[in-house]
């Protein structure tokens, strides 16, 4: 059975979910699934019935957020951008920086360092309190 | 107000965090086939037949006698086939070529491999054959031990690095108008054309290479991207249809390029008052299978042997040497992080052999203005060893630190480096780079063949360019890096991209507005019609250089740096945690600091990847842990806060004063992190610095 991530960047056009590692290491796939960041190379398609599937075409109110990439250095090659952004809309809306670190752990970017992704979200207040 | 020194919105952002930007493997061509590689399952030998397992009409199979060109892949030498010929040197030297519609079908094809095996060479210190030894002397090494009080020995090693880019190598290859267009994840357009004319005995004019938004490079997509290009073209050509190859993550690491393991011996005479008066240094780094840069690798890893400090009789003599592995190749550092690890690391053992403050020991020595490097290039004002240090001193407090962590289970160190910016020693004059510059009716667009990786080059070119003309970043466009309309600025290495492109760029601005005197451009084009400046890279009259004897100016410029770590040991696991980070970096001018910070940030993750975690193992000549579960690379967990200081000092030749900034920090914090579990009485030399290893090195220390 396909998994979720080909259905979604071959059936659907929606390349903007990318792939890194096809084995949940990188995290470069992560979509929402009812809200909840989820690795999409490790989810076969037909388990998605009846579920809300998020990706980062599709993700709304978070305008502030993917500015604050551009800004603050978050996104570098981009390739890990999108599913970063997912993994952090999925954050606790009261996670501290140590929060971040651990709900951000599953997404790999080998550009930044992860500073200007914790500035980025600092400077978006999302969540509220983040790196505080 | 001008634009450099500002954090202007970045050119290439917006497509980055909607999805919008498009990949490689996000493209797809009308009847496009998919392609795969057969690879050797060993090491070395002959190749007695093979046989597809699967009925080859409905598929696209080429191998050597499809190649309508030369079989290399053009660089340095063309020792290196496009497809074995016969004979196999490394575990996944590509055989031959599939393509095919279905790419399920494609992973289920079977070749059947028979082999002639021969016996592999592993070890570089027993390899047959050198690929490039190099030699710098300077003074009397003799003389120079003479006047030694003490002699500290050592040696030390680093492994393979990945440079794992979160998106792998993959390309488009098109035929048409007679020849072929290849979009890619790539670095170098200019080396894919110059690569695919030889393998395709086309005339340049035939070969179109286009970069597509590029998912990480840190020199992983230089050179290797020619290889795949060459394999989709063969495969597109024969076919008469596009095809696209994109590896898995699993072929990106058993196939593509590593940075090149090294042994680096130190012998350094030391005066009673702790001045250096002798080093001789030998560096031995494995080159893998073929040539490709290796010569450079090893130039660059030479020319910072010594560290930043200064010595009257210094012999540095370096080899690279073929392995049955695959070819090692670029990576972000090129050689430096390898030899300046083991030049700190070594100074740190000898700060212990003198019982010398490791800091005063470093003041003592360290390259000051005036001072002449091993091939006797004279420093220029702008060198900044005793800056960054004295920076990175006060900023950690060091010394209270380091008294406060004695005797415990966490340490602190600290390592001084430089990083010689754009290509080494008459490597620039060769290139001989040019850069455009377009009038447009609102402002100007740069036209170069250097790719914006992540880096953020479109937006630092377009700073540049808008203050020399005096108009708004705004109005400076940047076009697509596609050999059908940039001119060859050389490759996207060695940082070389703001401080080399950037300042041709800089002068076809300042050319541009002369042209334009009182006219505004669109009354200019109005009155005179297009106008496109093109200049060449201008060697400063004062560098002198001979590849020959290996004296002179080795780089135009050196960034300067100093960090500081500060690490845990569990003391069950004997596992390294990285508290804090500080990189004090000197970089001539950050035209945008935000993006500066970044390559600072980032490099120095990197390297913290490169002291701790980061193995490669490698079984029967092939990397075993070709995945990602367990070739390991720091998430947000094993990175530590890296605090980021950057200091400017400006170099003359650079645009505003900037030198590279691009590899630097990689090569700072392997030689602290040691240097802080050194603190710790564990005598280690060698690096990933993995639990087993600090396990080992800690129950033989005393």
């Amino acid at each position: 059975m396909k998994r979720l991530l080909d259905v979604l960047r071959e059936d659907c056009a929606l390349t903007g979910t990318k792939e890194g590692c096809g084995e949940g290491e990188c995290g470069a796939c992560t979509v929402l699934i009812d809200g909840q960041a989820v690795n999409s190379c490790l989810v076969p398609f037909a388990q998605v019935a009846g579920s809300s599937v998020t990706t980062i075409e599709g993700l709304t109110g978070a305008e502030a957020l993917q500015s604050a990439f551009i800004r603050e250095g978050g996104a570098q090659c981009g390739i890990c951008t999108p599913g970063m952004i997912l993994a952090a809309v999925a954050l606790p809306k009261d996670a501290d920086l140590q929060d971040i670190r651990r709900g951000l752990a599953g997404n790999i970017c080998r550009c930044t360092g992860y500073e200007g992704i914790y500035r980025s979200l600092r400077a978006a207040a999302i969540p509220a309190r983040a790196a505080d | 107000m001008p634009a450099v020194g500002q954090n202007v919105l970045r050119k290439e952002g917006r497509g980055k965090v909607t999805g919008a930007a498009k990949y490689v493997d996000d493209l797809s061509f009308p009847g496009m086939l998919y392609g795969s590689t057969i690879r050797s399952t060993i090491p070395c030998g002959r190749i007695r037949s093979t046989r597809p397992e699967f009925d080859p009409s409905e598929w696209v199979v080429a191998g050597v006698p499809d190649i309508p060109g030369k079989n290399v892949i053009a660089l340095i030498e063309d020792d290196q086939p496009c497809l074995a010929d016969g004979r196999v040197r490394h575990v996944a030297e590509p055989i031959l070529l599939l393509a095919h519609a279905d790419r399920e079908a494609l992973a289920g094809a079977k070749v059947a491999v028979d082999y002639e095996p021969e016996t592999p060479v592993y070890d570089p210190a027993a390899s047959p054959r050198v690929f490039k030894e190099i030699l710098i002397e300077k003074g009397d090494l003799g003389k120079g031990f003479s006047r030694a009080a003490r002699v500290v020995e050592g040696e030390y090693r680093t492994g393979h690095q990945e440079q794992l880019y979160i998106e792998c190598n993959g390309v488009i290859a098109v035929p048409e108008n007679g020849g072929i267009t290849v979009y890619g994840s790539l670095q170098c357009p200019y080396y894919v054309h110059k690569a695919l004319v030889v393998l395709l005995g086309l005339p340049p004019e035939r070969v179109r290479v286009v970069q597509t938004e590029t998912g990480g490079g840190f020199g992983g997509k230089e050179e290797y991207p020619s290889m795949l290009a060459g394999h989709a073209s063969i495969l597109a050509l024969k076919a008469g249809r596009p095809v696209k190859m994109v590896y898995d993550r699993v072929e990106d690491m058993l196939a593509t390029t590593k940075r090149h393991p090294s042994i680096v011996r130190h012998r350094t005479g030391v005066a009673s008052d702790g001045r250096i008066v002798a080093m001789d240094i030998d560096v031995l780094m494995d080159g893998g299978a073929y040539l490709t840069l290796s010569p450079v690798v090893l130039s660059r890893g030479v020319l910072h042997a010594t560290g930043p400090y200064r010595c009257d009789d210094v012999r540095v003599h370096g080899r690279v040497v073929m392995t049955n592995t695959p070819p090692n190749g670029a990576f972000r550092g090129f050689g430096a992080p390898q030899t300046l690890f083991a030049a700190e690391v070594h100074m740190e053992r000898i700060s212990e052999a003198l019982e010398m403050d490791p800091v005063r020991l470093r003041e003592l020595n360290l390259f000051r203005p005036g001072d002449t490097t091993a091939t006797g290039q004279v420093l220029g004002a702008d060198c900044s060893a005793a800056e960054v240090l004295r920076e990175a001193v006060a900023r950690t407090g060091f010394d209270a630190r380091r008294q406060a962590l004695s005797g415990t289970n966490a340490g602190i160190g600290l390592s001084l480096f430089f990083h010689g910016s754009g290509f080494t020693g008459g490597g620039e004059v060769r290139l001989a780079s040019r850069a455009s510059l377009a009038l447009t009716p609102t402002g100007a667009r740069i036209l170069v063949g250097s790719t914006e990786i992540g880096q953020g080059t479109r937006t630092i070119h377009a700073q540049i360019v808008a203050d020399a003309l005096g108009i708004p970043y705004e109005n400076v466009e940047v076009s697509d890096a596609d050999t059908a309309c940039v001119p060859d600025s050389g490759p996207t290495v060695a940082s070389r991209t703001c401080m080399v492109v950037g300042k041709i760029l800089q002068n076809c601005a300042l050319e541009m507005k002369a042209r334009l005197g009182s006219l505004s451009p669109a009354r200019y084009l109005e009155l005179h019609g297009p106008l496109v400046v093109t200049r060449e890279y201008e060697k400063p009259a004062e560098l002198e250089w001979s590849d020959e004897t290996y004296r002179g100016d080795a780089y135009g410029a050196y960034g300067w740096g100093c960090n500081v770590a500060e690490v845990e040991r569990d003391p069950d696991t004997f596992e390294i945690r990285p508290v804090r980070l500080t990189a004090v970096c000197e970089i001539g001018k950050a035209i945008h600091p935000t993006l500066a910070a970044g390559q600072i940030e980032g490099g120095t993750a990197q390297g913290i990847g490169y002291a701790i975690l980061e193995e490669v193992v490698f079984r029967d000549g092939a990397m075993a842990n070709a995945q990602m579960t367990n070739y390991v690379v720091p998430t947000t967990l094993d990175t530590p806060p890296i605090d980021v200081v950057i200091l400017e000092s400006a170099y003359p030749h650079g645009p505003h004063g900037a030198k590279g900034i691009g590899e630097m920090p990689i090569d700072g914090p392997a030689p602290a992190i040691v240097n802080a579990i050194r603190h710790m009485g564990v005598d280690l030399r060698q690096i990933p610095a993995t639990p087993e290893r600090v396990m080992e090195a800690s129950c033989v220390s005393p």
